[in-house]
């Protein structure tokens, strides 16, 4: 039990999952956006090092964000919101909720739940809601434990690596784009051949965020984390950034931040848990991320299973239209 | 809203992104018919910025889909044809069923971001990705319907009693019976291929889009053969024509029903929306025609016409409706917010 369950859903160790004998710790980041400041470094570093082109110079015209969302290369974005008091005190008391329900399911039991949805409610009715705030938010790559581009890959140029996170082998890749649509979180893209001029690296194929293999294999820390000021994004192993992602939660509930939550900590999730785990202070859609997502993969028994029924009539269909007497 | 003295200072706030289409447009009756299937959703996005992203694919990907599903039926009529001693049917399957497959695997391979690298296909088999799976059931089909073709040359090679002429005969048999196994799951696995994917409409489509590929697959098929033989030995293809429009009509009508009603308002709306509406149409008047007409040879081949494109229009139309619903946000956020707060209702 365990082993064959849990291989397309559920929580699972996925480098052990892909053969990986005796690896090292799964490894992952923790980006506090209470903490964000929005300047921007990790984008800098990230293209930096990874040698990123340069794919336009676009002012969107929605907010200081101009890199708009991840992409084939943008392997990390800094999202910008600007809200209303009003957003704020809906986004404490949805937050409020969450805390009210035991989440994050790690939580205490002596958690302070109900005094603290009070005191949120108490506030927004005195008006200690600020006029409105700036939300600023690294996104990245989640490293799923069950990643949809991973599992859809035809070539094998996706793979594992003994760090636990996923990462696209450029010179395997054929550029089908499946990966694309797989991913439910809108984050690997293909660098598409007309964008750019001849000679750029990786033209035709997918890219993604590889949490800086090539560093970690050096006991580096990836450049997105080493360039923070903040130390908004905080790169370690995956069990720490979880548990110090909970102790931060706790934190800001006691000081009464209710809108404060996490995302991706939650191992029963529809990907099993991220390797990119994240304290929001809003819903994740305000941010541009999926509320509950699931890795396309979970169902696919049963969508091969609908395939061979639907195979089988068609066969029905081709004898019943040869069958009866000759004409 | 809050006001402070900088709000002077502010820019006029811009309307929210438009949801779907046609809102502010001229098409009132479009947008009355919206409205009464789906009541207008609250919800919150990043600029209106989609969140999973389409497939970075172009026409060659449904053009595929349509010729190996024509490929497909054409094998099956092929081996009907072959069983029960109709060669018109035998002849024209066969050659349709491999003129089918090398037409789409080329499209296959158009459409990659690096096409010289199409045999990375074949480096592995990965039962998780329907793309591996599908690779090995075009390549295995494609070589059955190349023999199966090269059998039918050799029915007309002047001397029947050389090795070449025996050795083909003898293969026959085999050729027949793998490539009609092999049609099976090729027009069939191409919607697991779209639904095996976060693109919210095709996703949710999964229970119902086997069967209306595997319909469209068998009446284009019915359709290429009416236009192909002779009136006198296309019985089966007329039958099969009926039986296919039939199912694919029926399938796509429960489809529809099963799926979340926001998540399925790509398929009526927009480009994908035309593009399915005429496919019922032209499935519908093709299936008629058959039956009615397909005994005259032009009937037959006006009728059969009208299946391959309605065929092909099925295929565009739910391609196209995938890549919609994967554009705007509320196709994404709204279903995974209704199933997550009902999670947490009941723990």
């Amino acid at each position: 039990m365990g082993y064959w369950t849990n291989q397309l859903s559920g929580p699972t160790n996925p480098t052990t999952d892909s053969g990986w004998d005796d690896p090292p710790a799964r490894k992952g980041f923790f980006t506090d956006t209470s903490i964000c400041i929005g300047c921007k470094a990790c984008e800098v570093a990230c293209k930096e090092w990874n040698a990123i082109p340069e794919d336009g110079l676009d002012l969107l015209g929605s907010s200081y964000d101009n890199t708009g969302s991840l992409g084939a290369s943008t392997l990390r974005q800094v999202a910008f919101i600007e809200q209303s008091g009003d957003r704020i005190a809906q986004a404490r008391e949805s937050g409020g909720r969450l805390v009210d329900l035991g989440m994050p399911a790690m939580r205490p039991a002596d958690g302070p739940s109900p005094e603290l949805v009070g005191q949120a409610a108490t506030a927004v009715a005195e008006g200690e809601v600020p006029d409105f705030r700036w939300l600023m938010s690294s996104d990245v790559c989640k490293h799923c434990t069950h990643a949809g581009c991973l599992d859809v890959c035809p070539t094998g140029a996706l793979f594992r690596t003994e760090f636990g996170t996923v990462v696209v082998q450029p010179d395997v890749c054929n550029g089908c784009g499946y990966c694309v649509p797989a991913c439910p979180f809108g984050v690997i893209e293909r660098r598409e051949q007309d964008h750019f001029e001849a000679g750029t690296p990786n033209l035709g194929v997918a890219q993604k965020c590889t949490l800086c293999y090539d560093r970690l294999t050096d006991d580096q820390t990836p450049a997105c984390a080493q360039a923070c000021p903040t130390t908004s994004i905080k790169f370690g192993d995956l069990d720490d950034m979880v548990a110090s992602a909970e102790e931060r939660v706790e934190t800001l509930h006691a000081n009464g931040y209710t809108e404060a939550r996490l995302y991706g900590t939650d191992r029963h999730d529809g990907v099993g848990g991220t390797g990119s785990v994240f304290l929001l202070l809003d819903e994740p859609e305000v941010y541009g991320l999926p509320p509950d997502p699931q890795v396309p993969t979970a169902e696919l028994p049963a969508m091969f299973r609908q395939a061979g029924l639907a195979a089988v009539a068609m066969l029905v269909m081709a004898v019943g239209a040869f069958a009866g007497r000759r004409r | 809203m809050t006001t402070n003295p900088l709000d002077a200072d502010r820019p006029p706030e811009l309307p929210r992104p438009r949801r779907g289409g046609g809102r502010g447009g001229g098409r009132g009756r479009h947008r009355r018919d919206e409205s009464l299937m789906v009541p207008d959703v609250q919800f919150e996005s990043y600029y209106g910025r989609q969140v999973v992203k389409p497939a970075p694919w172009k026409a060659d990907i449904p053009a595929y889909i349509f010729l190996g599903g024509i490929a497909g039926g054409s094998s099956l009529i092929g081996a009907g044809g072959a069983v029960t001693g109709r060669p018109a049917l035998r002849r024209t399957g066969r050659y349709a069923a491999l003129a089918g497959v090398a037409l789409g695997g080329l499209a296959l391979v158009h459409d990659l971001g690096r096409p010289e690298r199409a045999l990375n296909m074949l480096r592995t088999v990965k039962l998780t990705s329907p793309m591996s799976v599908g690779s090995w059931i075009l390549t295995a089909f494609g070589g059955f319907a190349g023999v199966s073709m090269l059998c039918e040359v050799g029915r007309s090679l002047p001397d029947q009693r050389s090795w070449l002429a025996r050795a083909l005969r003898a293969a026959e048999p085999p050729a027949t019976i793998g490539s009609a196994a092999f049609a099976l799951p090729l027009a069939s696995y191409t919607a697991v291929l779209l639904s095996d994917t976060a693109t919210p409409t095709w996703r949710e489509s999964y229970r119902g889009l086997p069967f209306v590929f595997v319909g469209s697959a068998n009446a284009a098929a019915a359709g290429l053969a009416l236009i192909t033989t002779p009136a006198d030995q296309n019985r089966p293809a007329r039958r099969l024509a009926a039986i296919g429009a039939g199912v694919e009509l029926g399938a796509a009508e429960w489809m529809h029903h099963d799926m979340h009603p926001l998540v399925a308002e790509p398929l009526r709306q927009g480009r994908a929306g035309v593009m399915l509406r005429a496919s019922r149409v032209l499935t519908t008047a093709g299936a008629l025609g058959a039956t009615l007409l397909g005994r005259n040879r032009v009937g037959a081949g006006i009728s059969g016409a009208a299946l391959i494109a309605g065929s092909a229009l099925t295929r565009f139309g739910v391609f196209e409706a995938g890549l919609a619903s994967a554009r705007d946000p509320k196709y994404t956020v709204t279903p995974q917010r209704e199933r997550r707060d009902q999670r947490r209702r009941e723990p």
